[in-house]
């Protein structure tokens, strides 16, 4: 980088750019350019160049393995790349008279459908740009339901143990949030919240298997104690992975719900691109979905403004991210549900596997097994002051992303792995030795990895500073 | 570990000192040194009212954003505006300089709701 910014410093010179190609009406004088433009003078090899050398500084699912668990992560065939370029999918507009994008339509009411399979959910809507938006609009749906119904109920019960953007999305809509404590296996008991539990509890927000990769054993019991009160149930769909094929929210209760496209249904996102986060409902609050919907009337697919009366309104412009929901669309037509469900065996397998060569070396803060992800509890295990953010960082000087940190809140030094159905043995095995070696490092040679990461292109950076007094402009 | 003998403690981590007719309030050295560098704080406005272990201010750090509970009930009195430009004194002088805020309590006697500085030594070594 810098050596083309002194490149561009030191060679910029005035450049005229002569047109050669003959043109048959004359630029007005006033219009014509008296001096040279100012532009640098570099050659097409020195720019390719630094855009390849960029562009290799980018760490990438291409690259290597990324054990986040979180947007992006698993890997995303390239062939929905591919399909996603197709011209007829990508040269229209969304104001196109219907009839002239059926096949748009079609994918995405074929999408719908699929999400509906796999839920056991009534209707979708995939406007919802990513998670958090699908969470704001489901509690829009949740909090317009019970204005029509007219009942006053103003407040959310968040566990401990869910995800940041849960409180937050619910204060969003305007709800009051109430935290409610997990037990000490990191599970949620019906009978506290049945304790906590008021007539003005509009909905319980839950992500099963929940952040710690346990199932919710009491789960039946929960949505018991929650419908008998008049509340809903709400379902984070991040973990999703975890139970396709398996377990439909529907089924156990739930009454909404999303789906993180980006992260279940293997399309990208990570590095803020476009993601998608498909809302689920049942039938008795399908009036309530943004508003257009997709609807078909003998054989032809139509955009559909009807249910204007109930519906919390438009979440997106026209239709949501169109090609991220084509290249999910993609996605589960070449798995099918069979290949759907097989991927969560996987992911589960994977993380078990990974789990066990882990957990003599380090604390699992939650069992002898977990589902698609698992957390470990370094404290104790690292010697001479050495923590979790170091041995993340160390993780990087081995080629490896570093996995989530510090979340969830209720572990201490926790680092939370979900290594995902996309990842072979032989990489576990890999990425496991390399843990269990930062583990021996921190007791042998503290030093280097409270130095590191040392060899990615920039070093360890000042996170303090750059918090409190951030250089937004170079 | 810096426990001061004169103060009160919350199971939360906040402690709570007398002050004449006011009580003030901050965090233990326990807890600024589990949270890591602290970079922003968000402070309740005076005159505001809080009942006992009521969330009542925010503290984020490198590592995450945490709730602070309001030790006893009270009007908030006086906050610490220099932790608004400087959120590392209450890394550096958690008892001192990195206070929060001053709280004019309904009911004093509420601090025997809170520890002594033995039983919280104990709570945090546990």
């Amino acid at each position: 980088m810098e050596k083309i910014l002194n490149e561009i410093n030191s060679d910029k010179q005035d450049i005229e750019l002569n047109c050669d190609v003959a043109l048959d009406f004359e630029i007005d004088k006033k219009y014509q350019r008296t001096t040279p433009i100012n532009i640098p003078d570099l050659s097409e090899s020195t720019i390719v160049r630094h855009f390849t050398v960029l562009s290799r500084k980018n760490f990438a699912l291409s690259n290597t393995f990324y054990p986040l668990g979180s947007c992006t992560m698993k890997y995303n065939p390239v062939v929905n790349e591919k399909i996603a370029k197709f011209n007829s999918f990508i040269n229209i507009h969304p104001l196109q008279e219907e009839e002239t994008i059926q096949g748009n339509l079609e994918v995405m009411s074929e999408l719908e459908k699929t999400l509906c399979e796999v839920s056991g959910m009534d209707a979708f809507t995939l406007q919802p740009a990513a998670g958090a938006h699908g969470e704001y609009t489901g509690l829009l749906i949740i909090s317009n339901y019970f204005k029509a119904k007219g009942e006053k109920r103003t407040k959310i019960i968040v566990p401990d143990s869910a995800h940041g953007t849960n409180p937050a999305s619910a204060a969003l809509a305007g709800f009051e949030i109430i935290s409610l404590k997990s037990e000490t296996d990191g599970t949620l008991s019906a009978k506290k919240l049945s304790e906590i539990l008021t007539k003005d509890v509009a909905a319980i927000m839950m992500t099963v298997p929940n952040t710690l990769g346990i199932f919710e054993k009491q789960i039946s019991e929960i949505s018991d104690v929650m419908h008998k009160n008049g509340s809903l149930m709400y379902y984070d769909g991040a973990n999703l992975n975890a139970v396709m094929g398996m377990v439909r929210p529907a089924d156990i209760g739930f009454d909404v719900m999303h789906i993180n496209l980006h992260k279940t249904f293997s399309t990208p996102h990570g590095g803020g691109g476009p993601g998608s986060g498909p809302v689920g409902v049942k039938a008795f609050l399908k009036d309530f979905l943004p508003s257009p919907r997709i609807i078909k009337q003998s054989d032809k697919f139509k955009i559909d403004f009807g249910n204007e009366k109930y519906s919390i309104g438009q979440m997106k412009a026209f239709f949501g991210n169109f090609p991220v929901i084509l290249k999910a669309c993609a996605y589960v037509k070449a798995l099918g549900g069979k290949g759907l469900k097989q991927a969560s065996e996987y992911a589960v397998l994977n993380a078990n596997y990974l789990l066990n060569l882990l957990k003599d070396k380090i604390k699992v803060a939650t069992g002898k097994t977990c589902m698609h992800e698992f957390v470990l509890s370094s404290k104790g295990y690292l010697g001479n002051g050495v923590k979790t953010l170091d041995v993340a960082k160390r993780l990087l000087d081995y080629g490896y992303y570093a996995p989530t940190i510090y979340f969830p809140l209720i572990v201490e030094e926790a680092m939370m792995i979900e290594p995902t159905e996309t990842e072979s043995k032989q990489l576990l095995d890999e990425f496991a030795d390399v843990l269990i070696k930062i583990i021996d490092e921190s007791n042998k040679t503290p030093e280097v990895v409270k130095a590191a990461p040392v060899n990615t292109p920039v070093t360890r950076l000042n996170e303090v500073q750059a918090a409190r007094k951030p250089q937004l402009r170079w | 570990m810096n426990i001061p003998s004169n103060l009160f403690y919350a199971k939360t981590h906040e402690w709570a000192k007398k002050d004449g007719d006011k009580i003030i309030v901050g965090i233990t050295d326990y807890a600024q040194h589990e949270i890591t560098d602290i970079v922003h704080v968000e402070l309740p406005e005076v005159g505001k009212k809080f009942t006992q272990a009521q969330a009542c201010a925010v503290v984020e750090s490198v590592k995450s954003a945490f709730d602070i509970y309001c030790p006893v009930s009270g009007t908030v009195v006086e906050i610490n505006e220099e932790l608004l430009s400087s959120p590392e004194l209450i890394n550096q002088d958690a008892y001192g300089k990195g206070f929060f805020f001053a709280i004019k309590p309904e009911n004093e006697d509420e601090l025997k709701n809170l520890m002594s500085a033995q039983d919280y030594e104990k709570t945090i070594q546990g």
